[in-house]
């Protein structure tokens, strides 16, 4: 509860600071072109010496092109400075990738990967650097720090924006019908029923990519937290648990709904992410349950479909107390085992930045606010990241469930691929999610498990 | 050939498998020159193979005996002594997986009999193209079974692949080869088939052509038709390929996986798990000791299965 209202306290404090940043935008930004961290001058990185950095990143479109324009703008500022960028694909395959390089010594010096509970599975206190201490560190929104963090040590700095988890949709297809934004779940049926009366499939999905499958359920976390403030430290305490407590029950059984309704295209089971995009932009689909990093990719699929895509939080039980669950963005890590140490730090300084921030959004449509203080998103950005900052605006969001507890099963998307494809139903779900995460607290070594 | 079986072993009577005299004699002749006696040969000539069989075989299954008792990260393991078995047992994907795995290995090796044998059969008989469909039958071996996962699935879609649209365009429509949880594993099972008959049909085929041509002929002789010749002597005289056939496509099916993961990552859900594909899964979720403890499981499974069916079909084989 209270590291929520922490979250909304400093995430009002990030608006405030980007207002202020708008009204003075040349001087906020030029001020802090040297990265802050090892008070050389810029150039004399390393001593000037010819320095390659490598870099391992996931495959998704958005990370490889904040990638590309990171790195090409540190190289410009750092001319002796290049990068070995080394992609990697995403989900469990990526994770086991990252775990087996750093636990075999092989880690490129800097790499990106999740914050909250999947870091904590990395056991940074042996595998990464520990930044607690660097100047650059205060550049980054404190709500952030926690996810990057196992006891003392901080070990990242965000890399990309917030990112809201709801329902992309397309407004025309929208706007053509008469429908409005939901605010509860009933009104989301309802819109569905008038979609699925006019020929249109109100809701995409795409099991063929199988992390995709879990957003209904990720996504309600805040109706979760609304109704039971306490669940997530009871949840990691294994005081809570997805079968026993009916609100978060209900995110399993909105799943089974959509499912029960008929609410998925035809293809639901082999439909990939990609795929589902597409349809969206095409109008094939009414709406997409999903992350709003997918814009970046949307924008680079389509720019002037992008301009009609919008977003709304994952409707609950009540209006008046609807808002939007947000990822925190991933973070950039320096693996133990480097041996530029020094010139890593000055490149997360430069991510970390606020000339960073700018690098990133001229690279790739940003999918929500950024973590770091001062940082602003431009006025033209994308009407459903203008819709995430309404949310944040008003102060109806919080962290999903993945950044305030490091217990995250690792079979959930096999789970709710089943129940998206009415498969189990979700009662029996929500018992069998719990004893994967039972296994994830064990092998954490989490006390109460 | 058939000359060395005669002067070998003129008292032949029985359908004792045509390669069994070479190999009886070769046997012997070794036998003889070992003997008790010993061997020219110094035995630290095995020192070599034997460090590398104790470097890669032995010690690292040692390991994992070990490891399997403890829960381990890779960074650091805590002694937990049974518990990983128990928890990979209460695995509510372990039964399926288990089922799967046994109804895989026995779909995929019969049909690589059946398949096999007939495939055999028709190029070893006197028709055009032989050598073509010969090369064709055995290509699909000599491709990356991942390969061929991710060509299949992109094949195996439900409205944009080949095969569908094909079934469209004769105005039918194909079922869900690979979400649909009913067929799901037997859409990979057929690939399988796919990819794995052309070798049964190599070892078939090298079973037939040793068949001296006097029995088959013979049959003629006595009025037998070409049903009686595959009944009473092809089939009977191609046991050990027989055998074979069942025994390396029996524990290829145990232990499958490539294909498996390619083509559907286990899913829809579980439903298309195996053994190897839940261990490998436990893996990637970071249980490092818990999907060692799989490993252990499956090690003692395929053990348990293979044996006895291999000490049985070498039983039936003498029998004959």
């Amino acid at each position: 509860m209270s590291s929520r209202s922490k979250a909304i306290a400093s995430i009002s404090a990030v608006v405030v600071a980007a207002a202020a940043a708008l009204a003075a935008p040349a001087a906020a930004s030029t001020d802090t072109t040297e990265p802050a961290g090892d008070g050389e001058p810029a150039e004399e990185l390393a001593g000037g010496e010819d320095v390659t950095l490598s870099l391992l990143v996931d495959n998704t479109e958005t990370t490889v092109l904040l990638t590309e324009g990171l790195t090409s703008a540190f190289s410009e500022l750092h001319p002796n400075v290049s990068f070995d960028v080394e992609q990697r694909p995403g989900g469990a395959d990526g994770d086991n990738i990252v775990k087996t390089r750093l636990a075999t010594d092989e880690m490129t010096d800097v790499f990106i990967y999740n914050s909250g509970s999947l870091l904590q599975a990395l056991n940074p206190q042996e595998t990464l650097v520990d930044l607690a201490g660097e100047p650059f560190l205060g550049n980054v929104v404190d709500e952030f720090i926690p996810t990057v963090s196992q006891g003392d040590g901080v070990y990242g700095v965000p890399f990309g924006t917030g990112i809201g988890g709801g329902v992309l949709y397309n407004r025309e297809t929208f706007d053509e019908h008469g429908l409005s934004v939901p605010t509860t779940w009933e009104e989301f049926a309802a819109n569905n029923e008038t979609l699925l009366d006019a020929g249109v499939t109100p809701v995409g999905a795409s099991f063929g990519t199988t992390w995709t499958s879990q957003l209904f359920v990720l996504a309600d976390y805040y109706n979760v937290a609304e109704e039971v403030p306490e669940f997530a430290e009871a949840y990691t305490a294994n005081e809570a648990h997805y079968a026993d407590t009916p609100a978060a029950l209900r995110s399993f059984e909105r799943l089974q709904d959509a499912y029960d309704s008929g609410w998925w295209n035809e293809d639901y089971g082999s439909a990939t992410y990609e795929d589902a995009l597409q349809m969206l932009i095409d109008g094939d689909i009414a709406q997409y349950p999903m992350l709003t990093f997918a814009l970046s990719e949307i924008n680079a699929l389509d720019a002037e479909a992008a301009q009609s895509i919008g977003f709304f939080a994952q409707p609950g039980e009540d209006a008046e107390s609807n808002g939007m669950t947000l990822w925190m963005p991933a973070g950039a890590y320096i693996a133990a085992t480097t041996e530029h140490e020094d010139v890593a730090k000055a490149f997360l300084a430069f991510i970390a930045s606020v000339e960073g921030t700018e690098v990133q959004t001229a690279a790739a449509a940003p999918g929500g606010p950024y973590m770091i203080e001062g940082a602003t998103l431009p006025d033209d950005v994308l009407p459903a990241v203008q819709d995430v900052q309404s949310y944040i605006d008003a102060g109806n969001f919080g962290p999903a469930l993945e950044f305030l507890s490091p217990l995250k099963g690792p079979n959930l998307e096999q789970i709710t691929v089943e129940v998206g494809s009415g498969l189990r139903s979700a009662e029996d779900a929500a018992a069998l999610y719990d004893e994967d995460v039972e296994k994830q607290a064990q092998q954490l070594g989490l006390p109460g498990w | 050939m058939t000359r060395a079986i005669r002067h070998d072993d003129p008292e032949w009577t029985g359908p004792v498998p045509a390669v069994a005299p070479v190999s009886r004699g070769a046997r012997a002749s070794m036998a003889r020159r070992s003997g008790r006696g010993r061997s020219p040969y110094p035995h630290w000539f095995y020192l070599p193979v034997g460090l590398v069989f104790v470097a890669i075989f032995v010690v690292p299954t040692g390991m994992a005996f070990f490891y399997s008792l403890t829960r381990w990260t890779l960074f650091d393991w805590e002694f937990i002594g049974l518990a990983n078995f128990r928890q990979f047992f209460r695995e509510p994907a372990l039964v399926k997986g288990l089922r799967n795995t046994l109804v895989f290995a026995v779909v995929t090796s019969g049909s690589k009999v059946v398949l096999g044998m007939a495939l055999a059969m028709l190029v070893t008989s006197r028709i055009k193209l032989k050598g073509t469909i010969r090369s064709i039958v055995f290509f699909p071996v000599l491709v990356s079974t991942v390969a061929v996962g991710i060509t299949f699935k992109v094949m195996m879609h439900p409205t944009k692949g080949l095969i569908n649209t094909t079934i469209d365009a004769i105005g039918l429509a194909g079922p869900k080869w690979l979400t649909d949880p009913q067929i799901a594993l037997l859409s990979v099972a057929f690939v399988d088939i796919w990819k794995g008959v052309g070798l049964a049909t190599v070892i078939f085929i090298a079973g037939i052509v040793s068949i001296p041509s006097e029995l088959p002929e013979s049959v003629s002789v006595d009025g037998g038709g070409a049903w009686a010749r595959f009944r009473h002597v092809i089939l009977p005289l191609s046991k050990p390929a027989t055998f074979t056939v069942i025994l390396l496509s029996f524990i290829g099916g145990l232990r499958t996986f490539d294909l498996i993961w390619t083509m559907t990552g286990g899913g829809p859900g579980f439903t298309t798990d195996v053994l190897a594909s839940t261990i490998y899964k436990n893996y990637q979720a970071g249980f490092y000791g818990l999907s060692t403890a799989g490993n252990v499981v499956l090690f003692i499974v395929v053990t348990l299965l293979v044996f006895p069916l291999n000490w049985y079909l070498r039983r039936r084989e003498l029998a004959t």
